[in-house]
């Protein structure tokens, strides 16, 4: 199977905190991963060095083949919803939907469909300062999807979304997928991971406790739910 | 990157502290060419006081700006553009407000009621030393993490340049009163841009001569095209050397 991403012995450390000790995983187009593990078991920091924000001490990451250290262009593949998105404070959501268009140079096949589902396009005269935690998720979420990316990595997608809302994301999720993209989801809600994931990565104290697919670990644990099988694998 | 200015400096300009800082500029410049017939006496108050406020303000909003944007940076690093690009991106925005109010506040006035070789040294130096504090001011920020610590080392090196310096300055004269200084000193103010655009423009002013045998070497070094020459390229270092380190943190910071 042909991967996207591939993490090759990937180490980091905050000063003398190792975060990530060689972590190993790939994934391939299609389908949906959730990311577990409890706080600070390296989560962000794995997908921030996706992302090329955190830079790895040790290993390497490709992206179709290619590393990704020291390059920008693989990017334009990737949308990226942020765990708190905060954006210029003076700026209204209109402009801030028309700078990233501006900054990617992207003004076609625009995937506007969130912005709709969250009326965000009528209240583009609003600005980014007086909009409430909520809102800033739904429009780091409607930012993410906009350039119609065949990668989408969601860093806890739901935290602080009313539930109607986190339920528009949750079925634009499934219907990405539909269309074969890759989504890399953190997440401590384990029904809604329950719901969309098909594998399930988790992270403990930066290594990889296991990463397979929901359906393995159910029938392993013998459990219906993702919850009780987690309680079991891990004790 | 002149995207991401473009975007930042228009950000800037809506704030109010911005507009704040034009209008009070503009004030001291105004009131001071109001309250005195001559020019020059003016030029050198304004020069007094530009000196403080025009790094203070630089180095202090620019920190600032810097944290308070730091998410907005994350969100432009997941995208793709260069790491270069980005901070520059920031460096141009952040100098196109703050160097637009100092020209609007100090520039227009000096041009309305002085317009001479020596206004236009002190809107060149003014702008230089815009420019310089700036730099320091992204160095400080992207070597600090956190906003508290990133505006207390901008404050430290204001608080050097402004203060500390002068007093180092003092302590070592005394120190080594019995050797000849002169030409040292020389050097000395090359590591301290206020101090730099002080005397480039108070050259211009010909009142060196106050400042007694010092003054007069000074006039001799500063006051000559090599003098002016070597100030003016001390400046630019104190502007591009800070901006290049910053660039090379920023390419390996963690974000």
């Amino acid at each position: 199977m042909e991967y996207i991403i591939q993490v090759k012995q990937l180490k980091k450390s905050f000063g003398k905190l190792e975060v990530l000790k060689q972590v190993d995983c790939d994934f391939s187009r299609g389908g949906i991963v959730g990311v577990l593990g409890p706080n600070a078991a390296g989560k962000t920091t794995l997908i921030k060095s996706i992302l090329g924000m955190v830079i790895p001490d040790g290993g390497e990451i490709l992206f179709e083949g290619k590393s990704v250290a020291n390059s920008f262009e693989y990017k334009k593949n990737i949308g990226y919803m942020p765990q708190i998105g905060r954006y210029p404070d003076n700026m209204k959501i209109g402009d801030l939907f028309k700078m990233m268009k501006d900054i990617r140079n992207v003004h076609e096949n625009l995937d506007t469909d969130l912005i709709s589902a969250y009326g965000l396009d009528a209240m583009t005269d609003k600005a980014m300062h007086t909009l409430s935690g909520g809102t800033r998720q739904k429009v780091s979420a409607a930012l993410a999807f906009l350039f119609n990316p065949p990668v989408l990595i969601l860093d806890e997608p739901t935290a602080g979304l009313d539930p109607l809302s986190a339920e528009i994301l949750k079925d634009k999720i499934l219907q990405e997928k539909a269309k074969g993209k890759l989504i890399l989801i953190t997440s401590h809600i384990l029904t809604e991971v329950d719901e969309l994931a098909d594998k399930v990565m988790y992270l403990l104290d930066g290594n990889i406790k296991f990463y397979k697919t929901l359906t393995d670990l159910k029938a392993e644990t013998g459990e219906q739910r993702l919850g009780k099988a987690l309680t079991k694998i891990l004790s | 990157m002149f995207k991401i200015a473009k975007y930042i400096s228009l950000d800037i300009i809506k704030s109010k502290v911005i507009i704040a800082y034009t209008l009070l500029l503009a004030a001291i410049c105004v009131s001071i060419f109001m309250a005195d017939e001559d020019v020059t006496k003016g030029l050198v108050s304004i020069t007094t006081v530009m000196l403080i406020i025009v790094p203070l303000v630089s180095v202090v909003y620019a920190t600032t700006y810097y944290f308070n944007a730091s998410e907005f940076t994350e969100l432009l690093v997941s995208q793709p553009i260069s790491r270069t690009n980005i901070l520059m991106g920031k460096y141009l925005g952040i100098c196109v407000a703050i160097l637009g109010a100092f020209l609007l506040g100090v520039g227009v006035p000096i041009l309305l009621f002085a317009a001479s070789i020596t206004g236009l040294t002190l809107i060149l130096t003014g702008s230089l030393l815009t420019l310089s504090f700036i730099s320091l001011a992204f160095l400080s920020s992207v070597l600090m993490r956190d906003k508290a610590k990133g505006i207390g080392l901008a404050l430290m090196i204001w608080f050097y340049c402004s203060i500390i310096f002068d007093g180092l300055v003092l302590v070592f004269l005394f120190a080594f009163s019995d050797y000849p200084l002169e030409k040292v000193l020389i050097a000395i103010t090359a590591f301290n841009p206020i101090d730099l655009a002080r005397i480039l423009i108070l050259l211009q002013v010909d009142i060196a001569a106050l400042m007694g045998y010092t003054g007069a070497l000074y006039q001799q070094f500063f006051g000559s095209g090599l003098g002016i020459t070597f100030t003016l390229f001390m400046l630019m270092v104190w502007f591009l050397l800070p901006l290049w380190a910053s660039l090379r943190v920023f390419k390996k910071k963690d974000l």
